[in-house]
């Protein structure tokens, strides 16, 4: 039983049909693609089918305009049953929303209905090898050149590289200036001197693919340009203010499938002449779980609604909050859900051992908790400032 | 192209009950869903009209609440929805049934196509389908596990059989009964489902289609079931056990007093 959130019908049909791919298409192959860790076409063709690529997409750019609340009820939904392949679609959200943010009308036009058709997916290139809580340390440099940049330099630990089509890459325009000197270019899959190079071996989430992106002299067009020159690193942080939710709600859903993993279980295992789940021990776990989750979905919906009304200009506190909430009860809740399920907990035949190490990735990647919680004391220290004035 | 998808909500397999004064199935309460075997009929219409271009209508006869399964269907991918509904139609047999919707599908004007699932995981009969290609005098092929739509005139069909499959090729208007693997059924798409809420379904009565009062209902049915009963189960048995040659030995024995050999 869920609370009540007050959700739309069109918010509680975007779940019905989340959970029924989840359910349907991706349960039956979940552990074949963390086995195998393939890319997975198949059910991104499911997601396509479904509309559920552009659920965050405004209608006029042909998606179902929905808002990040529409995606992170997606997520949740997806991730409930498994919290990787779900990331094909979640990544592409994080590649699309600098060109949502900062692009022209025609940057729209252009990349936006085949991400929401699900034609095409995105992917989002600000970490380097040498640069990653700090953006302003990396290397790659793009140099005007006539009509074109020329890029130079190679990103790491980029969801979706070379499974994408769509890339909005960050770069140096002008080094001497630091965090004002990085700019953001939209690069298609294809365009000379733009390559692709290791896939990394990760503990969790290996249904999705994780890519080093290479630019050698890659020339890109200056209408390419999102924003303006040297406004790249507000787009970045931009960016992740509306797309930490989505991470959150991975988190959210590993942890949820989990728990549910984890009462079920408890409530067939017998030990000692009884089920586990009437042992106190057991209960004073589980109890802890549920709240701990129905907390962080409380949190993770209203940080999502708040982004949607717009009435504030940053979010970044509010959705750094939500981040770090949610992928720290995920730790929690699947790690002790492995403790209830006890051997079986631990081999692979039973999931709650993959939610473990896939719900791992939610408090490192797109900010790690602990550059969330400077966020978060960074804009408490700014708006107490700013009210003692 | 214009394709009929006849399409039959059923009890929800899992939790069916049986009333056992009618020997009808009990479907208050129970959740309802197209019959799985219709879900392939209808995703290879759509398919159909993805491919060549197509409309596609979904048809069922059923009381007003099987206006839901017309909806389902036309969130997968259906253009128009029509519910053959009167309490005229009521206890209808599969030979009354295919005479409605025969009837009904006559009165929609020009079609191409008409598919409908092998067979309803209620009835289990399998005889609606090829008993409305009858009264529309077309040609029917039944379980139908591929079919290759080129054009408007001809339809290149794979029949399942058990040894294999016959390659068939039909004129249009044909009707087509389909098995489950014709195709892989899609999820209803959001912008489906939006449609599906929008859309206005054509509700038909008997005298709408001009149906003949003596074909329809129970009246139109020379079947009736008497009862519907859960046969026992078999009981175990016997079981002889010891040594190889005192089994044998105590089985001929057993089987001769049985006069069995």
């Amino acid at each position: 039983m869920v609370m009540d959130y007050m959700l739309s019908e069109e918010e509680k049909m975007m779940i019905e049909t989340a959970r029924t791919i989840a359910l349907e298409k991706i349960k039956p192959v979940r552990e074949r693609y963390d086995e195998k860790e393939e890319f997975p076409w198949e059910i991104v063709k499911e997601f396509a089918q479904a509309d559920l690529c552009g659920v965050y997409i405004p209608e006029e750019y042909g998606g179902f305009g929905k808002g990040i609340m529409g995606l992170v009820l997606v997520v949740e939904e997806l991730c409930k049953v498994d919290g990787a392949i779900a990331l094909s679609l979640a990544a592409t959200a994080l590649g699309a929303l600098p060109i949502l943010i900062a692009g022209n009308d025609d940057h729209k036009k252009k990349y936006l209905p085949d991400i929401a058709s699900g034609k095409k997916l995105a992917a989002f290139g600000l970490t380097e090898a040498n640069a990653g809580s700090d953006a302003t340390g990396m290397t790659t440099t793009a140099a005007k050149d006539g009509d074109y940049y020329a890029l130079n330099g190679t990103k790491c630990f980029i969801t979706n590289g070379g499974d994408a089509e769509t890339y909005t890459i960050f770069a140096k325009t002008n080094p001497a200036r630091g965090a004002r000197g990085i700019s953001c270019f939209i690069v298609e899959k294809g365009t000379p001197g733009f390559e692709f190079g290791k896939k990394e071996k990760k503990m969790g989430i290996r249904a999705s693919s994780t890519r080093e992106l290479i630019f050698n002299n890659c020339r890109v067009r200056k209408d390419q340009l999102l924003g303006k020159e040297g406004h790249g690193l507000m787009i970045a942080q931009a960016t992740l203010d509306n797309s930490r939710p989505g991470v959150a709600a991975q988190a959210l859903g590993i942890a949820a499938g989990a728990l549910d993993e984890a009462v079920d279980y408890a409530r067939k295992r017998v030990q000692f002449g009884q089920p586990i789940a009437s042992f106190q021990g057991v209960q004073h776990m589980l109890a802890d779980m549920a709240t701990e989750v129905e907390a962080a979905r409380a949190l993770l919906y209203a940080s999502a609604r708040m982004i949607d009304a717009g009435a504030e200009k940053r979010t970044s506190k509010e959705s750094a909050m939500a981040k770090l909430f949610c992928s720290e009860v995920a730790m929690k809740v699947t790690t002790n859900a492995v403790q209830i399920l006890g051997g079986y907990g631990y081999s692979r035949e039973y999931p709650v051992e993959k939610m473990m190490r896939d719900a791992k990735i939610t408090t490192l990647y797109e900010g790690t908790s602990q550059i969330q919680k400077n966020e978060i004391a960074l804009n408490l220290i700014k708006e107490s400032a700013a009210n003692a004035k | 192209m214009d394709i009929i998808v006849c399409i039959k909500q059923v009890p929800n397999t899992t939790n069916v009950q049986i009333d056992h004064e009618t020997g009808r199935l009990k479907r208050d309460g129970v959740e309802s869903i197209i019959n799985p075997f219709d879900e392939y009929a209808v995703e290879e219409g759509v398919r159909i009209k993805e491919k060549i271009g197509a409309k596609v209508t979904v048809i069922t006869m059923g009381p007003p609440q099987a206006e839901a399964a017309l909806r389902e269907a036309i969130a997968k991918g259906a253009d128009e929805g029509v519910l053959v509904s009167d309490r005229a139609f009521g206890g209808a047999d599969t030979l009354a049934t295919s005479y409605a919707l025969s009837t009904a599908i006559k009165s929609l004007g020009k079609f191409d196509m008409v598919i409908c699932g092998k067979q309803a995981s209620d009835g289990d009969t399998a005889q609606v389908g090829p008993g409305i290609a009858e009264m529309l005098d077309i040609p029917h092929v039944a379980y139908v596990k591929k079919a290759e739509a080129a054009d408007d005139k001809t339809i290149k069909v794979e029949r399942m059989m058990e040894d294999g499959y016959d390659l068939i090729e039909s004129a249009l208007p044909v009707l087509l009964t389909v098995v489950k693997e014709i195709n892989n059924p899609r999820v209803a798409s959001l912008k489906g489902k939006m449609a599906a809420k929008k859309a206005v379904i054509k509700i038909l009565d008997a005298a709408t289609i001009g149906a003949d009062a003596l074909k329809i209902g129970l009246n139109g049915s020379p079947t009736q079931v008497m009862k519907i009963f859960t046969p026992p189960q078999r009981t175990g048995g016997e079981k002889f056990t010891g040594e190889a040659r005192e089994v044998a030995a105590a089985l001929v024995k057993r089987l001769s007093d049985l006069s069995l050999i």
